[in-house]
C-alpha cells in the first residue's frame, strides 16, 4: 500500500481533547479538499468512542480510534508502539502532531522508529503541487527567521505550533469511525505514574487583554499581578520570571512558550529579547513600559512609556479607583 | 556490567540568538559576529548530572557533535565537574538535521557503553526542535522522559529513576526503567560555576577526545546534509509587524493614554 492522505494525531488528556489537534484538523481538511486527500484522525483514549463523536465534524474523513484505559493520560512507550502499528497499517503520507510537550515527546520518538523525517513546530503547512511534498515553515533563532522545509522520506511528519490555525466545524462532514481497539490489546506500560498534579487555569493564550511581567518586575510581582486583576486582564510573564520560579511555564510568552493574540498587551519591564517578541507579534496593540529609553522592546511597541513601571501602576490604580 | 553509574550529558554550542544577523538579500544567516555559548538547557542537564554524581557517585561524560571550536566549551563543562568529554567531529557531519544528530549521538553512546542515564537539554536555543532527546532514546530503544524539571531519585538496585516531568498546567512524577534518556528543562536548576583548581588542571592537562565517523562505523553518506531526511528550501525573515512606536516620557500623560486605550480596545 502506498503512502497517501493526511494523518492527524488527536492529543487528549483524561478525555479532554487538545485544541491544537482541532486546529490542525481544519488545515488538513482544507488541504484534503484542495488535493483530494483523505484526512485520518488517530485518537487513543479511555473514552475514545465518545470523543470521536465529539470531533467528528472538525475535518477528518476517518477517525481511527482505540478505546483503552491505558491511554487515559500520555505514556511514551505505549503511545509510540500503538501509533507505530497504526501508521504502518494506514500509511498516511503526511502525519501531523500538535507541538505540545506530550505530542513532541511522541512524534520525536516515533519519527526515528519509522526512520523518517520530522519538522519541528511549524507555523505553516502547504503542499507543493509539483512534487506533492509538504512544505512547512520552521521558525528558528528565537522566532526571527523561518526555514521552509520539506521531508524526502515518508511519512512526512511535522509538529504544529499551537494557535496558528483556527479550528472549524464542517457542517456536512461526518467522519467514518473505525474501531482499532484490538491493535493495542497486548500492550502494557513499563512507566509508572506515581503522582500527577494539575491546576486547571484559564488559557492565557486566548486572553483579550494581557499584562506581561518582565525581569524588571522581579522585585515585586504581586503588585503587577494585582494591577492585571484590577484592569480585568490576564497575567503572563517573560522567560526570566519563569526561570526564577516565580510563575508557571504555562504563563511564559515567547518562542518557547505561548503565543498571544490579545487585542491589547501591556508589557512591563521586559527588554524585548527576540524569543519573547515573537510571542506578541500577533497582538493588536502593544504598550510597553521600560526604565531604559533604548530598550529593544521600543521597536515592538505601539506605545512606549519611559519610566518606572511601579510609579505608573500607582498612578493608574489611583485614577481607576477615582 | 560495572556498578559505577555513568551519566552521559549531551552538549551543543550555540550562537546567542540575539546576535545572529539575517541577510534578506542573500537569504543566509551570518553567525560569524555572534558570541557562542554552551546551549543554556545543556548546562542545566550537566548540573543535574553533577548533582546525581554528588549523591550516588559515578562518572559524568560530556558528549558533543560539532566542529573543533566546540572544544574549549566542553572544557568549561569539565571544569564544572565532568570527568571526561568526547567530541564527535567530522567535516561530513555539517548540515546534519535532528534525525542524523540523534543517530550519531546514539552511536557514540553505544561506543561509550552501558550508560545509566543520558541527560540532554530539552532543546537547543538555535534549532529548538527538541527532537534529539527522544530521537536518541528511540535509536537506542531505551526509555525517555522529556521536560524533566528534576531527578527525584535514582535506584541502582531496582534499576529505576524517578523524575518530575512538566505537563500542561502542572507536573507528574514518573518512575521509569534505566538506562533512560532525560531531557532536562531550561532553568531546572542553577548550574555551578567552573571550579578554579579544576580549571587550571583542564587547561594544563585535560584533552577532549575526538572521534571521527570512522570511529563510529558511520559512512559520510549516512550523515550531514546528504544523510538528512529534512531539507531546507529557503530561509525567510519573519518580520515583526510595523508598530506605531509612540514614545511618552511623562507618566501622568502615559496613564491617561493607557486608560483611554484600555477602554477603547475592549
Amino acid at each position: 500500500m502506498s503512502w497517501s492522505g493526511i494523518g492527524v494525531f488527536i492529543e487528549q488528556d483524561e478525555g479532554v481533547v487538545e485544541e491544537t489537534s482541532l486546529e490542525i484538523l481544519s488545515r488538513a481538511r482544507e488541504l484534503g479538499d484542495q488535493y483530494n486527500l483523505d484526512v485520518i484522525a488517530f485518537l487513543l483514549a479511555d473514552n475514545a468512542r465518545e470523543l470521536a463523536d465529539k470531533i467528528s465534524g472538525h475535518g477528518a474523513s476517518k477517525i481511527v480510534y482505540i478505546n483503552n484505559p491505558l491511554f487515559k493520560t500520555y505514556l511514551t512507550d505505549v503511545f509510540t508502539e500503538t501509533m507505530y502499528r497504526l501508521i504502518n497499517k494506514y500509511r498516511p503520507r503526511y502525519l501531523l502532531f500538535p507541538a505540545t510537550r506530550d505530542s513532541r515527546d511522541l512524534a520525536g520518538r516515533l519519527a526515528i522508529k519509522l526512520r523518517t523525517c520530522l519538522l519541528a513546530h511549524v507555523i505553516s503547512i502547504d503542499i507543493d503541487p509539483s512534487t506533492m511534498r509538504m512544505n512547512a515553515a520552521v521558525p528558528g533563532f528565537g522566532g526571527s527567521i523561518a526555514a521552509v522545509c520539506e521531508c524526502i522520506t515518508m511519512p512526512e511528519m511535522a509538529t504544529v505550533t499551537p494557535g496558528v490555525f483556527t479550528p472549524r466545524i464542517f457542517k456536512n462532514l461526518r467522519a467514518e469511525l473505525i474501531d482499532e481497539t484490538e491493535i493495542s490489546k497486548d500492550l502494557s506500560s513499563n512507566i509508572r505514574k506515581i503522582s500527577r498534579v494539575r491546576m486547571p487555569k484559564p488559557d492565557v493564550s486566548k486572553a483579550e487583554k494581557i499584562v506581561i511581567a518582565g525581569a524588571g518586575c522581579l522585585q515585586d510581582l504581586e503588585t503587577v499581578k494585582n494591577f492585571a486583576k484590577e484592569i480585568g486582564a490576564e497575567f503572563a510573564v517573560t522567560r526570566p520570571v519563569a526561570d526564577a520560579g516565580l510563575a508557571s511555564r504555562d504563563l511564559q510568552v515567547g518562542s518557547t512558550g505561548i503565543t498571544l493574540k490579545s487585542k491589547i498587551a501591556i508589557v512591563l519591564g521586559a527588554s524585548g529579547a527576540p524569543h519573547f517578541v515573537s510571542g506578541i507579534r500577533d497582538c493588536g496593540y502593544v504598550i510597553s513600559v521600560n526604565i531604559d529609553p533604548e530598550a529593544p522592546i521600543k521597536e515592538y511597541s505601539d506605545l512606549f512609556v519611559v519610566g518606572d513601571l511601579y510609579e505608573l501602576i500607582k498612578i493608574l490604580l489611583a485614577r481607576l479607583r477615582g | 556490567m560495572s556498578s559505577e553509574p555513568i551519566y552521559i550529558v549531551t552538549m551543543k554550542v550555540v550562537p546567542k540568538p540575539e546576535e545572529i544577523v539575517f541577510d534578506p538579500v542573500t537569504k543566509t544567516i551570518d553567525r560569524s559576529k555572534a558570541t557562542n555559548e554552551i546551549n543554556p538547557a545543556d548546562k542545566n542537564a550537566l548540573e543535574e548530572a553533577l548533582k546525581l554524581k554528588d549523591r550516588y557517585g559515578g562518572k559524568v561524560i560530556i558528549l558533543s557533535m560539532g566542529p573543533p571550536f566546540f572544544e574549549p566549551f566542553l572544557k568549561i563543562g569539565v571544569s564544572m565537574g565532568a570527568d571526561d568529554a568526547i567530541l564527535v567531529s567530522d567535516k561530513a557531519l555539517a548540515g546534519s538535521d535532528a534525525y542524523v544528530t540523534s543517530k550519531v549521538l546514539a552511536r557514540a553512546i553505544e561506543k561509550i557503553g552501558s550508560p545509566t542515564l543520558i541527560l540532554c537539554g530539552e532543546e537547543s536555543s538555535d534549532g529548538s526542535t527538541g527532537q534529539v532527546p527522544p530521537g536518541v532514546a528511540s535509536w537506542l530503544n531505551i526509555h525517555q522522559a522529556t521536560y524533566v524539571s528534576k531527578v527525584i531519585e535514582l535506584d541502582l538496585s531496582k534499576r529505576i529513576v524517578v523524575v518530575r516531568r512538566t505537563i500542561k498546567g502542572g507536573y507528574e512524577d514518573l518512575e521509569i526503567p534505566i538506562p533512560a534518556v532525560l531531557a532536562i528543562e531550561l532553568g531546572a536548576n542553577t548550574p555551578r560555576l567552573p571550579d578554579f583548581r579544576r580549571k587550571r588542571w583542564v587547561e594544563k592537562e585535560f584533552k577532549v577526545k575526538i572521534w571521527s565517523l570512522n570511529d563510529l562505523n558511520l559512512k559520510p553518506e549516512e550523515v550531514g546534509l546528504v544523510g538528512s531526511p529534512s531539507r531546507v528550501r529557503e530561509l525567510r525573515e519573519i518580520k515583526p509587524p510595523e508598530r506605531l512606536r509612540k514614545i511618552i516620557e511623562n507618566l501622568d500623560e502615559a496613564a491617561n493614554e493607557i486608560l483611554k486605550l484600555i477602554k477603547n480596545k475592549k
